[in-house]
């Protein structure tokens, strides 16, 4: 099977999946429960989201190991099982691509400030050398770093991943569009500074996802291809901004309107695109289709 | 006497928090805003004097984060600090010869763990010059009732970060006003929105920590 970086040497755009979190809780992952937990108590529950966007045509799938770091699993005090439940989460993602189709571990922040001295450098990397072994074992073909907002954190994990296997590192941060129009992650980094940092850390893709719909996305492709012309992209976008109505949650962009905006964003230089928050297996059917057509 | 009420304000503006601390580069090696303080105490400088350049401070760094100028780091740094400088004034507070401006309760609603967003805003918010009951993260709605029932006339901030958890907050704000309808509630996080929260009920939407502070400022001065 090729691996991810020889598949988007071929010149084709691939499909990623859509939001875990939010379909997790359609089939009735409650608030405050832990969604990596999930990865052994409801397996088929996990595995069926992950078929779904298997079938819905993506090229690629990611793993239910975005807060599996021991950090995140300590406030449900699962830290112990940290391997154990990202093992889990790539063996059900691996099961549900078949041959033919990739599998991403994911690997989201910690939400601790090293600057702020909530956690040390070394903790930090040890817990994701685990986390990354874990979802190597359980049959990742990649691993995915995504969300990230700071600099530091995104480069410890992209080490730590290295230390431990020779998968292809893919490196994502999330940006918010500022009053002047530029983008910047909560701490204050750039797209521009993001590829220079993680590329030179030893992240072989990069990209942005979640915080954003599709029409902000093209513009950080965009900067982001201004200092970079070849690294690929991938790009996971929000079903947009989420709105609140009726006593639920809803997210405002179809399937249509997503499909809509993908020829703008390849066009941009996106290379990898899939969706995040609000986004469900007919998103990523829609921009499948759309991108099948392209590639043909 | 200026100089030093100054160099407080700075200390807190750049997030010196001590000699000690190597934050920010360019203030290494130098007092910051443990040791000025201390001084400044010794020196028999009003703790009023002291908690106002540090109001002043943190609202201007507040300002700051709301325009894009500085980010979360920044801020975090200037709160710490800020903190600090409170440690000192603590004994004064206890005493009666400084007072807060009212009582401000906030908590991340029930099923969401994330902090960041929240601390932020209660720093801010107690660098203000408001004392800051922080409830932590996944807090049931039972947890803030108790919270105002035990502080009454105080005002609460709901934070969430996940969109799966606006219904909590929805639900959160929704009993609070059934038990204390005049109480003001403040909701904010990144996948709220101004009609989100109108539409939640609660009385206002705050984007920033600085936003937060303007509208609580603004109800006690009304």
């Amino acid at each position: 099977m090729q691996s991810l970086i020889e598949l988007l040497n071929n010149g084709k755009v691939l499909v990623s999946d859509g939001a875990w979190g939010t379909f997790l809780h359609k089939r009735g992952l409650l608030p405050g429960e832990c969604p990596e937990l999930w990865n052994v108590t409801h397996r088929n529950d996990v595995f069926e989201i992950a078929k779904s966007y298997v079938n819905a045509g993506a090229d690629l799938i990611l793993t239910n190991s975005f807060g599996g770091s021991p950090t995140k699993l300590s406030h449900y005090g699962l830290e112990k099982r940290t391997f154990e439940l990202n093992e889990a989460a790539a063996t059900i993602s691996r099961e549900a691509a078949g041959y033919g189709k990739l599998v991403l571990g994911s690997i989201g922040p910690t939400g601790a400030i090293l600057m702020m001295g909530d956690i040390s450098e070394e903790t930090l990397f040890e817990g994701f050398k685990i986390q990354a072994e874990a979802l190597a074992k359980g049959g990742a073909d990649a691993i995915c770093i995504e969300t990230m907002t700071a600099i530091d954190e995104a480069c410890i994990a992209v080490e730590a991943v290295k230390s431990v296997c020779n998968l292809e590192i893919v490196c994502t941060f999330t940006f918010d569009k500022m009053h002047n129009g530029s983008y910047k992650t909560m701490m204050g980094v750039s797209p521009t500074e993001m590829v220079k940092a993680v590329k030179d850390a030893g992240a072989s893709i990069i990209g942005a996802n979640c915080g954003n719909g599709f029409q902000n996305m093209i513009e950080i492709v965009k900067e982001i291809r201004i200092v970079d012309k070849h690294t690929p992209i991938l790009i996971h976008a929000n079903a947009g901004k989420p709105i609140f109505e009726n006593g639920i949650t809803q997210f405002p962009e179809t399937p249509e309107m997503m499909a809509a905006n993908v020829d703008e964003l390849i066009n941009c230089g996106a290379n990898i695109i899939g969706g995040c928050c609000g986004t469900t297996p007919n998103h990523i059917k829609a921009l499948a289709e759309k991108i099948e057509n392209r590639n043909a | 006497m200026n100089e030093i009420i100054e160099s407080i304000g700075l200390c807190i503006e750049k997030g010196k928090v001590n000699k000690a601390s190597s934050y920010p580069i360019d203030m290494q090696g130098k007092d910051g805003a443990d040791e000025i303080t201390k001084s400044a105490l010794i020196q028999n400088i009003g703790p009023d004097e002291i908690l106002k350049t540090c109001n002043d401070a943190m609202q201007r760094i507040g300002e700051k984060f709301g325009r894009n100028e500085v980010f979360v780091p920044e801020l975090l740094m200037a709160a710490k600090a800020m903190t600090t400088v409170m440690e000192h004034l603590k004994p004064f507070f206890q005493a009666g010869s400084i007072k807060t401006k009212g009582k401000f309760i906030i908590g991340t609603v029930a099923g969401d763990l994330h902090n960041i967003g929240k601390n932020l805003v209660s720093m801010v918010v107690e660098g203000n010059g408001w004392e800051v009951i922080d409830l932590g993260v996944d807090v049931k709605k039972e947890k803030f009732i108790k919270a105002i029932e035990e502080n009454p006339n105080s005002f609460v901030g709901l934070s969430a970060l996940l969109t799966t958890t606006m219904e909590n907050m929805a639900n959160t704000v929704k009993e609070i006003k059934a038990e204390y309808p005049s109480i003001t509630v403040i909701v904010g996080g990144a996948p709220l929105s101004a009609e989100s929260a109108k539409k939640m009920g609660a009385d206002a939407y705050a984007a920033n920590p600085q936003e937060a502070v303007l509208f609580l400022n603004e109800k006690i001065a009304s």
